[in-house]
């Protein structure tokens, strides 16, 4: 694999400016550090940036003449800029469709399934292979490491929200709803709550009937 | 001092040491990738493991503290195989390509995989490929056999001050690179083929020329410029192929600027290599016996005071020595080395040379410039400031310019105004970096040619005298006045006496028919085309430039590769380079020529043999007597002579136009151009 030095097909814009909404979260970060170590919110504002080409484009990636507005704003160069964001994997250096599916296939969501997830996202969106981007431009799929919610496996993460316990089906219906421009709420997509037990509590059952649902 | 036991030797090493430089100091040999002891310290290649007593597991030595007591084993079982292991992972993905590539011979992968790498591969993957990547006209890259040291991103990054390469991605895929694709912004970048351990990083120019083992190193002395770089010449047969750093940590530490390292290139093209006389308006080929017989019989009957003489950039001191003589044999006190008319009080040494050191800026603790741009003028010299201002930390160095305001210094520098008046303003405390000078113990102010070419030059100087004198930077045992020169034979032609005697001329007078004859030993960075028309010009040089083309007998000179030689650098130091290459065709050493000609012309000079001519040398200036160069305070604040033109307005301008192309030389050099092109023209047209 080889660094991409420019997005292809000319999609690399040539002028980034912050919109007022960046420009109100960078002065919240920029609050919290020392202003000789302000180059120490060069992570929060490539997030800033992401969020506003995802606001503005319906792509939220990071182009590199947007990496040189934060190293002028950070005063710092702008290969220190480059290194950060092409280390994190979170950051995206090249276009991405509108939905960006992270699915999870580290251990606990490989055993729990996440094989049929990939595939229902694959056949939902009719990309090929991971990190490829969907025809239609909506998605781009995305094979991350451990997402850190193994509780939930197997877990496809779009955009910032984590859907959990997913399975085939499930991420199809999920992927149409997306389609259709919904956003379904995040989190488990059985009947449970957050990591508690599907189908309500196991443990402590005598009790539940004394106390009042929720307070266990 | 703290002991430290290494392989049963005890040694005393400084509190702060590393475990590596504890076993330098007791003789070990440490193998590493990334250390390199003017950089930071990175301890990613792992390859300097030693084990520690009380330690489980080896350490890398290069970024472990030494403690009291502490036992250090460099050669246990523990300790072999675990390098052995750490050279297997390196030669994983690197390439098998070592007959063709050119770092073979010099390569610290290929010495340390003979003694720790393993007779064969167990690696059975694909291995990594990585795209190469530009860097400019002067590095070449093959990034497939980087073995991600990092040490070309700390030394762009802490020595040249120019943080554009770093790496990017991660794990795998970590690539160094400039991420755009654009040419290394750096004076320096020559350097980065040096450090490189592998031959990631080599010589654009040099590829393919040569392997190691079959080039002759001589010492030599860089003429470039004026910081007297130490330098190795590295020549197969009749030509020099390459030039590298020798390390001096009084002048260049190890760093060679880009200019005094790619010149070479331009060493065999343009050659003047046998005499020529102008007949009938052409020139054409004759005998060194007719070309001297000609200038004898058109000397004959000129006075004095009708003849003059020019001296080059680049000269020696002994051609320098040797030319003074002769002027005076003919009773001409018609004689100048400085080409670009600059100013100076000749009358005392430290009034003409950098008298803090280049290692004295390790010490000082606020710096003025005035009237230069050490980045163009002397990279190296710019480098030690970068460095002391890194050093210092965070606003411990406080560093002011005057002139160039545009000028990227890499250091931060506050730029206080841009002509002489802001130097009065300083003198009157009414700017608030005066109060930074007057507090600071060891002051500095560099003066430039950028104001010492102006007609006002003198009185510039006294300015920034007297200012050294108020802030008390001249005392016994310390001077803060500092002139950068940027002529490699300036500092030895003053000292020798090249300039106008009484009622002699300097170069603009000589000029425009103020001589009948004039000699010019290799100077062609004047206005050569304002030489009057009846003036009979002899050249003396090596290239076929701007002098060479104006002259009516040209003498075929060498170069500084081609001679032992004398130079004497901007602090005054007199350094000593011998002969690497012999000169092409006809061409003699310069002073030999000189010498030959007073015969001819019946005013014979009394030296014969080099050594004589050096203690005539000595005998004009008592430096090119003292083996060792010391630097030196002043108890005398007597300010130098203002001269007659009082300081005028004008803001500075920059003295150097285009880097790559100051002198005759490096105009002769593709490389060179190459570098202009993309360096300097592009900046030029863009301001035009």
């Amino acid at each position: 694999m080889s660094t991409q030095l420019t997005a292809p097909g000319g999609a690399e814009p040539t002028h980034f400016a912050f919109d007022a909404e960046s420009e109100q979260q960078i002065a919240g970060i920029l609050a919290k550090y020392p202003p000789e170590r302000k180059a120490s919110g060069v992570l929060p504002l490539l997030y800033v940036v992401q969020k506003q080409m995802g606001r503005q484009t319906g792509s939220a990636w990071i182009p590199r003449i947007a990496m040189d507005v934060v190293a002028e704003r950070l005063e710092m160069a702008p290969i220190r800029v480059y290194e950060v964001a092409t280390f994190y994997l979170m950051f995206n250096t090249k276009p991405i469709g509108r939905y960006h599916l992270q699915v999870c296939t580290t251990t606990s969501c490989w055993l729990r399934g996440s094989d049929d997830v990939t595939a229902a996202c694959k056949a939902a969106t009719g990309i090929k292979a991971f990190g490829e981007t969907s025809a239609d431009g909506l998605f781009t799929l995305t094979e991350v490491e451990c997402l850190g919610a193994c509780a939930n496996a197997p877990i496809l993460q779009v955009d910032d929200d984590y859907y959990e316990d997913l399975d085939g089906p499930r991420t199809l219906e999920l992927i149409e709803a997306l389609k259709r421009g919904e956003r379904p709420t995040p989190g488990p997509t059985i009947d449970r709550m957050s990591s508690a037990p599907a189908g309500g509590r196991k443990v402590l059952v005598d009790d539940a009937a004394a106390k009042p649902q929720g307070q266990g | 001092m703290v002991k430290v036991t290494v392989d049963g030797i005890v040694v005393d090493v400084a509190p702060g040491s590393s475990a590596l430089q504890a076993c330098e100091a007791a003789g070990k040999e440490i193998p590493r990738f990334c250390y390199h002891e003017r950089l930071s310290v990175a301890g990613n290649c792992r390859m300097c493991l030693v084990e520690v007593s009380g330690g489980r597991k080896p350490v890398a030595s290069c970024g472990f503290p030494i403690s009291n007591g502490m036992q250090i084993f460099t050669d246990t079982a523990v300790v072999r195989r675990a390098r052995k292991a750490v050279m297997e992972f390196l030669l994983i993905n690197h390439p098998l390509d070592c007959p063709i590539c050119d770092q073979g011979g010099e390569c610290d992968l290929q010495d340390q995989a003979f003694g720790y790498g393993a007779d064969h591969s167990r690696y059975r993957e694909n291995k990594r490929a990585v795209t190469d990547k530009y860097l400019g006209p002067l590095v070449k890259t093959v990034m497939t056999r980087c073995i991600q040291c990092t040490r070309c991103i700390r030394f762009s990054t802490e020595v040249a001050g120019v943080p554009e390469l770093g790496g990017v991605s991660r794990g795998e895929n970590l690539e160094i690179t400039n991420y755009v694709e654009k040419a290394l912004t750096s004076e320096l970048s020559g350097n980065l083929i040096d450090i490189c351990p592998v031959g990631a990083l080599t010589s654009q120019p040099y590829a393919f020329s040569a392997r190691p083992w079959e080039l002759k190193r001589t010492d030599s002395i860089d003429v470039c410029d004026a910081v007297g770089t130490n330098i190795v010449m590295q020549a197969r047969g009749a030509s020099v192929l390459r030039i590298v750093p020798r390390i001096n940590d009084e002048v260049n530490e190890e760093w060679l600027a880009d200019k005094g390292r790619f010149v070479v290139d331009g060493f065999r093209r343009r050659r003047l290599d046998r005499p020529w006389v102008r007949v009938e308006g052409r020139l054409q080929p004759a005998s060194w016996a007719d070309a001297f017989s000609l200038i004898a019989t058109r000397l004959k009957g000129v006075p004095g005071a009708r003849i003059g003489a020019i001296a080059g950039d680049m000269c020696d001191g002994e051609s320098l020595m040797a030319l003074k003589d002769l002027m005076g044999m003919l009773g001409s006190p018609n004689i100048d080395c400085r080409q670009d008319g600059a100013r100076y009080d000749t009358s005392r040494r430290d009034f003409y040379t950098f008298n803090t050191g280049i290692s004295g800026i390790d010490e000082a603790d606020a710096l003025l410039i005035v009237g230069s741009i050490p980045r163009q003028e002397a990279p190296v010299l710019n480098a030690r400031i970068r460095r002391r201002f890194v050093d210092a930390g965070r606003g411990k160095f406080p560093i002011a310019m005057i002139g160039a305001p545009n000028a990227d210094p890499t250091y931060a520098a506050t730029v206080l105004g841009e002509g002489p008046d802001t130097l009065a303003k300083l003198a009157a405390g009414e700017l608030p970096f005066a109060e930074v000078l007057a507090n600071a113990k060891n002051p500095m102010i560099i003066v430039g040619h950028g104001a010492l070419t102006r007609p006002d030059g003198q009185a510039i100087a006294k300015a920034c005298w007297d200012l050294a004198v108020q802030m008390n930077a001249i005392r016994p045992d310390w001077h803060g006045f500092n002139v950068l020169h940027t002529a490699a034979s300036r500092v030895a032609g003053l000292d020798l006496g090249l300039v106008p005697g009484p009622q002699g001329r300097d170069v603009a007078g000589m000029l425009g028919g103020g001589v009948d004859v004039l000699w010019l030993l290799g100077a062609d960075e004047f206005a050569v085309r304002d030489i009057g028309p009846d003036t009979f010009v002899i050249y003396q040089g090596h290239h076929g430039d701007a002098g060479a083309a104006r002259a009516d007998v040209i003498l075929p000179g060498v170069l500084y590769a081609e001679k032992p030689g004398t130079y004497t650098n901007t602090e005054g130091r007199v350094q000593r380079a011998f002969r690497a290459v012999m000169p092409p065709g006809e061409a003699r050493e310069d002073w030999r020529i000189l010498r030959a000609f007073s015969e001819v012309a019946g005013r014979k000079l009394p030296y014969d043999t080099i050594e004589s001519l050096r203690a005539r040398m000595a005998q004009a200036h008592p430096a090119y007597g003292q083996a060792e160069h010391a630097r030196l305070g002043a108890a005398d604040t007597t300010a130098p002579q203002a001269g007659s033109v009082a300081v005028a307005a004008t803001p500075f301008y920059p003295v150097i136009a285009d880097y790559y192309l100051t002198h005759a030389v490096c105009r002769a050099s593709p490389t060179m151009e190459t570098c202009s092109g993309i360096y300097v023209r592009p900046a030029i047209e863009a301001a035009e």
